[in-house]
């Protein structure tokens, strides 16, 4: 396709030598359906049409390179944004953004909110009939140091009602949101906790198809980050999409 | 070494879920440029359900290329727009009303160059996210005053052609752009697999 449209920027130089990344693509199986019966808000917001391929150029491989300028070091510890101290397990929540392809992502925003040690969001449309603390909001951000690592203090979450069916009840989570250095590696996803006996019977954790896959949503109970006389320490690594390859690394020759 | 645990697979995605509106949005997030940015304008819109009815808890993000169509991100091997454009964030964020509306500020991008020689037409990418979608979705908003650049696009041409102008946004009177997203039914907007 030849490029006959008048462009109002500056003439773009050597469009032929640009050279991208390009993205791994997950199977079917990592990521949930968007049509899944089990979860009832699906049913008349999940697109009926196929998706129509979309490839990596500029758009795709970069994305919003959000900084510290947001953030203040009080957003990585729930317990201390208020005057006194959250009810609740303390508990750090540990781990790494890595690529799949296993490299650290570095410099990189994560934003979390949760409920309180109750089962109760801070949120103006929760129905839920449980105390909300004064002092816990449920909200925390930071941002990935050079080796991938970020951490939050927080409280455990409480499972709470919700209404998909007859006595449901999500498990206890944390919902995570991540931007990674591209708009391909965008993820929003929940944190869940390990021995649950709820997860069984979740339909939004069972939505992802694959069983490994399912099980990369658990964190890890780990008595070596848990701290005395203070928290518990559990590790969970988020894994992003990594580059399949560049064709600098795999020249066409 | 818990490290190698996770090495070989994806996190999943999962939804967003009703209560995203206590973290994730921010005060100035429906600006791509600050207010008062020349050439700045506004995109308007709702997000539809199958049965029609506009959702009250989605979530809108953009990202583009500044007005010369380049990204200050270490990937896009042209670099920073030397002209330099102050504030330019290239992200807006914005939730959607108890009416199901969304706004961002913005400016146009400039049209993009492929790594195939094309030209991409000037274009926003879009991602949805909300209660009942357990993975964002993925669409484009390409401009309604650019039809010669629109007809040469790759993406747009890839699109079947009667689905096209889901893609497009509208003009209004004022001076903003409409671009409504429906997830579903007769009107269902193109989405992409990313």
């Amino acid at each position: 396709m030849t490029a006959d449209v008048t462009v109002s920027a500056p003439a773009i130089t050597e469009p032929s030598r640009l050279l991208l990344p390009v993205y791994e693509r997950p199977g079917p199986a990592v990521h949930p359906p968007l049509d899944f019966a089990g979860y009832r808000s699906t049913g008349l917001r999940h697109p009926k049409r196929p998706l129509v391929l979309l490839p990596h150029r500029l758009t795709e491989v970069t994305g919003p390179l959000l900084g510290s300028d947001l953030i203040t070091p009080s957003d990585a510890d729930l317990t201390m944004q208020h005057d006194g101290e959250p009810l609740g397990q303390r508990i750090i929540v540990t781990g790494r953004v890595l690529d799949s392809d296993g490299r650290p992502v570095p410099d990189t925003l994560l934003e979390i909110w949760q409920t309180n040690a109750a089962g109760r969001y801070r949120h103006s449309r929760e129905q839920h009939p449980a105390p909300l603390d004064p002092n816990f909001t449920g909200i925390g951000r930071c941002i990935s140091d050079a080796g991938g690592r970020y951490r939050f203090i927080t409280i455990a979450p409480g499972a709470y009602p919700w209404g998909n069916h007859h006595n449901a009840w999500r498990p206890a989570h944390i919902h995570f949101s991540l931007f990674g250095r591209a708009f391909t590696q965008r993820l929003v996803t929940q944190m869940y906790f390990p021995g649950d006996p709820l997860l069984a019977l979740d339909p939004i954790f069972n939505s992802v198809p694959d069983e490994a896959a399912r099980q990369r949503l658990i964190a890890r109970f780990d008595i070596n980050l848990t701290q005395p006389e203070w928290a518990l320490g559990y590790e969970w690594d988020i894994v992003l999409r990594g580059r399949i390859a560049t064709v600098f690394e795999e020249p066409h020759l | 070494m818990s490290e190698r645990r996770n090495m070989s697979g994806l996190t999943p995605s999962q939804t967003v879920g009703p209560y995203f509106a206590m973290r994730l949005p921010w005060p100035d997030g429906p600006y791509v440029v600050p207010e008062g940015t020349p050439d700045a304008f506004t995109i308007v819109g709702r997000v539809y359900d199958g049965a029609g009815n506009a959702l009250p808890d989605a979530m809108i993000e953009t990202w583009q290329a500044d007005q010369d169509g380049r990204f200050a991100h270490p990937d896009d091997p042209r670099g920073a727009s030397p002209a330099g454009y102050a504030g330019f964030r290239g992200f807006g964020r914005c939730e959607t009303a108890a009416d199901g509306s969304y706004r961002i500020v913005t400016v146009k991008p400039g049209p993009l160059p492929t790594p195939d020689g094309d030209i991409e037409a000037p274009h926003l990418d879009v991602s949805v996210f909300a209660r009942g979608l357990l993975d964002r979705v993925v669409t484009r908003m390409y401009f309604p005053d650019e039809m010669a650049a629109n007809a040469a696009d790759p993406v747009l041409c890839s699109v079947d052609r009667a689905r096209r102008g889901t893609l497009i946004a509208i003009a209004e009177p004022e001076g903003h752009l409409r671009f409504d997203i429906w997830l579903q039914g007769d009107r269902e907007t193109v989405f992409f697999d990313l």
